[in-house]
């Protein structure tokens, strides 16, 4: 334990928690944006529209996210030359391995942000369907005003869970090299194996902090905003 | 599943008939350009020539590495499944117990698992076994990944055990304490075997995680599908066609299992074993937020699955 202040004075731990931070939020938020759309495509009345996004999630959700990262990085980027970065900029590599990771994250996130979706469409009673039908409103009236809205806060709960499994997943970013907390965990262990348990701990209890508080705001949202019936 | 979408529309008139098929054509086209680009762009950098995915014709290609690989995930995720499933059920009985020194070390351990990226739990371990001397050190990188995927599935089969039992009738319980069972009995001989049909479908859609979690082995040199997928990639020159042969193959497999186990979860409902019906896809998912989501999401009339 009295290694922690030499450990924290040595490596630079909260940057790396700072990384996954910055990792997690705007893969949610691509995720969010992927996620949503695939959801709509989904329940939308075209069959073509609806086929392609339950591909896209059967696709997705069924590989690994390891391989996507990996294929981000050596299949996007150094075999097809897929460049998210300015090639000048002398953070290049780092900047671009970042935004590599964030799109493979989304990519793979948005495939259970769709079916988190799915299930808050199915907490939304026929009724309200039936009734924006009935008063005469199309398609996409009735799932912009009165489905999603609901299907949304129906979704508060499992929305929360995709967003802890993507804080989890964020570590996988590591095997490209984005220096998160994975990433500095390894190089701790291998520069210090004599506090092997200290350093697990250390980063262990940095995860629970990041998401015991998520767990707890979402549940409370979902109390607060789920549509009493 | 198509009760639930033809809710949000009527039944298409003639006109609406003419918009869907416009916009069915348009997404098929869009889709067609998409899919143009992207073999447009991998035939620009020679990814598409028979010499790349030539060499999985071969034997070679399959009996050294894809074979292999396939056998270091399937050995990794079965190990993983036979220890997460103790693991889980010992874990989960104890969450239940009505001792308070059982429950409560369960209901941390649980949480401390859950809440830990299995990828720090495989690096621990891996280091761990490693600076000690715990394993043959051939065997470090498949302990490893065994340690981080048991740790952290088991708390989930926990979790599963759980809400497996909370799923059932209260009278079920009741009864069998009624007739003179005690606590452990009532669990061991009523609530349990009910519990297992009901989450039976939940463990075999685990399996899925479980082997695309092995994957994360690579990161710690574990000989598995995707370090041979880049073997081959760097043998062959072929990295693109490898990535995307392994990915296929991840693909077949789990959706194998799914199908699984919504076959079984349709059994389970037609066969009506447990007394609550199989965990529904919410109960589960929900399991983190256990009472308070279930609570929130009643049961809507378009709540089929």
């Amino acid at each position: 334990m009295d290694q922690i202040p030499d450990l924290l004075r040595d490596y630079d731990f909260f940057a790396a928690f700072r990384t996954t931070i910055y990792l997690t939020l705007l893969s949610a938020v691509g995720a969010l944006i992927i996620g949503t759309t695939v959801a709509i495509m989904r329940v939308s009345p075209v069959a073509t529209l609806r086929t392609i996004g339950a591909a896209y999630v059967t696709l997705v959700r069924n590989t690994p996210l390891t391989l996507l990262i990996v294929f981000c990085n050596l299949g996007l980027f150094i075999q097809l030359g897929v460049v998210l970065a300015d090639k000048n900029s002398n953070t290049f590599i780092t900047t671009n391995n970042f935004r590599l990771a964030v799109l493979g994250l989304s990519i793979y996130t948005a495939s259970f942000v769709a079916e988190a979706l799915r299930s808050g469409v199915n907490t939304v009673p026929v009724g309200q369907a039936e009734a924006a039908r009935a008063i005469g409103l199309p398609f996409v009236k009735t799932l912009t005003y009165i489905v999603l809205p609901q299907a949304f806060r129906g979704a508060i709960a499992p929305l929360g869970n995709v967003l802890i499994a993507l804080t989890k997943n964020s570590t996988v970013a590591s095997v490209i090299g984005v220096s998160e907390a994975s990433l500095l965990m390894k190089e701790m262990m291998d520069e210090r194996p004599d506090v092997l348990f200290v350093i697990f701990g250390m980063f262990a209890v940095g995860f629970v902090i990041l998401t015991l508080p998520t767990g707890m705001l979402f549940t409370a949202l979902s109390k607060r905003l789920v549509v009493k019936r | 599943m198509s009760s639930e979408v033809t809710v949000l529309f009527d039944a298409p008139g003639p006109r609406s008939r003419r918009l869907y098929r416009i916009m069915g054509l348009v997404s098929v086209v869009v889709l067609a350009v998409v899919i143009w680009f992207v073999l447009d762009k991998l035939n620009e950098k020679g990814q598409l020539t028979a010499a790349k995915w030539k060499p999985f014709l071969t034997g070679e290609i399959w009996t050294e590495y894809l074979i292999p690989g396939l056998i270091g995930t399937i050995t990794a995720a079965a190990i993983s499944v036979v220890l997460a499933l103790t693991l889980g059920g010992l874990l989960g009985v104890g969450r239940l117990s009505h001792a308070a020194w059982i429950r409560w070390p369960s209901n941390v351990l649980v949480e401390f698992f859950r809440a830990v990226p299995v990828l720090l739990m495989m690096l621990f371990a891996y280091k761990l076994y490693a600076e000690y001397d715990l394993v043959p050190s051939d065997r470090l990188a498949l302990a490893g990944v065994v340690t981080g995927l048991t740790l952290y599935n088991g708390a989930v089969v926990a979790e599963l055990v759980r809400s497996g039992v909370h799923s059932l009738p209260k009278g079920q319980s009741e009864a069998a304490l009624a007739v003179g069972l005690t606590q452990g009995q009532t669990m061991r001989s009523v609530l349990l075997p009910q519990a297992v049909t009901a989450m039976l479908p939940a463990i075999v859609s685990q399996l899925v995680v479980i082997l695309k979690d092995s994957a994360l082995g690579y990161i710690i040199t574990y000989e598995e599908l995707l370090r041979k997928a880049e073997q081959i990639g760097n043998y062959k020159a072929n990295l693109i066609p490898a990535f995307i042969v392994v990915a296929a193959i991840f693909i077949v497999i789990n959706s194998l299992l799914s199908i699984v186990a919504n076959k079984v979860e349709q059994r389970t409902r037609r066969r009506g074993h447990a007394a609550g019906g199989p965990l529904k896809p919410d109960q589960i998912d929900q399991a983190a937020v256990a009472a308070a989501a279930s609570m929130a999401a009643p049961a809507g009339p378009a709540h089929s699955s």
